[in-house]
């Protein structure tokens, strides 16, 4: 159907493992780039990916499920805060700090994953936006906990492996994350691809049709949702670790809400849509508000507005488009 | 006992609706049943009701002697209680070969595999050939489903069905916007059917109902007014009334 669908479908008879080749292949090459344009904010790069880990996450429900959501922060937000919590208690090797994440966005997940999909359409996002703000007024009120409106700070963990010290630079922040991003995303690659995807793309497309197949689609519903939530687990941890602080923002309604407009901007139901939306949005957004600090805004949402009209299925469609029809005419010619 | 699938008494209204009234009927294995009736008579919402999407109001379903009244959607398929739709419904972004595959993979417990890839099933994909062939739309195995025609997708639907090894299949106007010449493909893949599981069409052509039928119910008004032979139908004098009524009811506006 699409460009990238048929690529996919071309190289998975050539080699076995060609769609996971292909990720850490453009995971690196994202990071090389990112490092050539950005050497001296490795910050915002490893902010960056934290992030895209969440659209990754709300992917895996939106774009494969079609939940509709815009409380997803609440599952990177409460891994953040776990994982600071556990690092100021005195646990600090930072693959142990991953897993807690992991566990902490897998309850989180199966828990609002497991209210959420009762429902459908209106109802659940409603609903969705509820358990954000719950969680986010939670964060505000508990601040033995979550420091409040300050910030949990004072996140110091050890070097990763026992060698490579968090530097002032983020340049062990920056390869660790991007490591850990090109993990996560490789496994996801062959998870979409799994018969359980398949499914939960079928519960998507009809829901009764699904159920008419034999198949229990409220647990399917609430797998995935834990699985989105170990995924925003460990971008809330990477955030958690890189920056030492955690804050209001990650569990806000904002956070919410843009990580949905990356996940559109890319293409949902598409891994590497939420790949690229994530960092073309970023990226944008941090060029844009740097050189011009008061219009910024404006300029993101004519973006949107520019890529809804001319791409309304999110980039990574409108590029394989683009692609498929350039390939075509060379092929002819 | 040796029915596959008894109905007693059941019965449904939507408010004061009444569109199934006391309806008893048994499915027995190897049994092709035709169940017609005027537009409206309430022959989808039975198909509805048997298979899980509507509770009766009231009434039994019995399964191979399991009371099945009160099991959810799912479960029933699992049993072998296979419906399709009357309006088709599939997974619409999937391929052809996708939406059947999906089927062959439920039925065999495969979709509870997170990390092994959909596409990697030798026996699957063997399987899902062999139906679409069978319904001769295999050259449309690798195309999403919202692009084909509306005829192919009702050959699709019934191929989901005969992916789940149904016991009972429950077929809802299988022909219904098939293009005529396609049409016997259905009974061609009914008659492959194992021998022994029972299959009850709604069909509102008579040409295919006598191809396919050994038994004939006939429903009007919610109320089963005819069980027997095709021969028999035609001649019942109650079953000439509904649809007397029904066709003169169709031509009054004009
Ligand atoms: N969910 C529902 N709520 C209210 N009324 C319904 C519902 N489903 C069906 N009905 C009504 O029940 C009656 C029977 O409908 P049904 O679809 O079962 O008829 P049918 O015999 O399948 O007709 P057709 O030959 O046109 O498919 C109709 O009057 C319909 O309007
Ligand atoms: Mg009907």
């Amino acid at each position: 159907m699409t460009g990238l669908s048929t690529l996919a479908k071309t190289s998975d008879r050539a080699f076995p493992f060609a769609a996971e080749l292909m990720g850490i292949v453009s995971i690196a090459a994202l990071g090389v780039l990112g490092f050539l344009l950005f050497p001296d904010d490795l910050a915002f790069l490893t902010r960056l990916i934290g992030i895209t880990l969440l659209v990754l996450s709300l992917d895996l429900v939106t774009g494969y499920c079609g939940v509709a959501t815009l409380g997803h922060a609440a599952l990177f937000g409460v891994s953040a805060y776990a994982v600071g919590n556990a690092c100021i208690g005195g646990i600090r090797e930072p693959i142990l700090l991953l897993g807690v994440g992991i566990v902490a966005g897998t309850i989180t997940g199966a828990i609002s994953g497991a209210l959420i999909t009762r429902f459908r359409g209106l109802p659940q996002l409603v609903l969705s936006i509820a358990i954000g703000q719950l969680v986010a007024a939670l964060a505000n009120k508990l601040s033995s906990v979550t420091g409040g409106s300050d910030g949990l700070s004072g996140i110091t963990p050890d070097p990763v492996l026992g060698l490579f010290r968090f530097d002032m630079y983020s340049r062990t922040a920056f390869v660790f994350s991007l490591v850990v991003l090109a993990v996560v995303f490789v496994l996801l690659l062959r998870f979409v691809r799994s018969p359980f995807g398949l499914l939960c793309r079928g519960i998507r497309d009809d829901d009764l049709r699904a159920q008419m197949i034999g198949a229990m689609v409220y647990p399917r519903l609430v797998i995935m949702y834990a699985v989105s939530g170990a995924v925003a687990g460990v971008g809330g941890a990477l955030n958690a670790m890189t920056a030492g602080v955690v804050g209001l923002d990650s569990v806000s309604f904002e956070r919410s809400a843009e990580v949905l407009v990356m996940l559109v901007l890319g293409g949902a139901g598409n891994l590497w849509g939420a790949l690229f939306g994530s960092v073309v949005f970023q990226i944008f957004e941090h060029i844009v508000s740097a050189t011009n600090p008061f219009h910024w805004m404006t300029l993101v949402g004519l973006l949107l507005i520019a890529i809804v009209l001319f791409a309304p299925r999110g980039l990574s469609h409108g590029v394989a488009v683009l692609w498929s029809k350039i390939f075509r005419r060379g092929g002819r010619a | 006992m040796t029915d596959l699938l008894a109905l007693d008494k059941v019965s449904r209204a939507f408010g004061g609706l009444r569109v199934n009234e006391n309806i008893s009927f048994r499915l027995a294995p190897g049994d092709r049943v035709a169940l017609i009736g005027p537009n409206g008579a309430g022959k989808t919402t039975l198909v509805n009701v048997i298979s899980g999407g509507l509770p009766p109001t009231s009434g039994t379903l019995h399964l191979e002697g399991d009371d099945i009244t009160r099991l959810g959607i799912p479960a029933r398929v699992r049993r072998g209680l296979v419906r399709t739709f009357q309006v088709t419904r599939l997974f619409a972004s999937l391929t052809a070969a996708d939406n059947v595959a999906l089927a062959i993979m439920q039925r065999k417990g495969l979709t509870r595999r997170f990390f092994s890839v959909a596409t990697d099933m030798p026996d699957v994909r063997t399987e899902w050939e062999h139906l679409l062939g069978t319904l001769g739309i295999a050259h449309l195995a690798r195309i999403t489903v919202s692009q084909l025609a509306y005829g192919q997708q009702r050959l699709l639907e019934l191929a989901i069905g005969l992916a789940l090894n149904p016991k009972v299949l429950l077929l809802d106007e299988p022909a219904a916007g098939v293009p005529h010449d396609e049409a016997p493909k259905i009974l061609e893949a009914i008659e492959r059917l194992p021998a022994d599981i029972a299959v009850l069409m709604i069909e509102h052509d008579m040409d295919l109902v006598f191809r396919f039928a050994k038994r004939v119910l006939v429903l009007a008004n919610g109320r089963l007014i005819f069980e027997g032979t095709p021969q028999a139908v035609t001649a019942d004098p109650d079953v000439r009334r509904a649809y007397l009524g029904s066709y003169a009811d169709a031509r009054r506006p004009a």
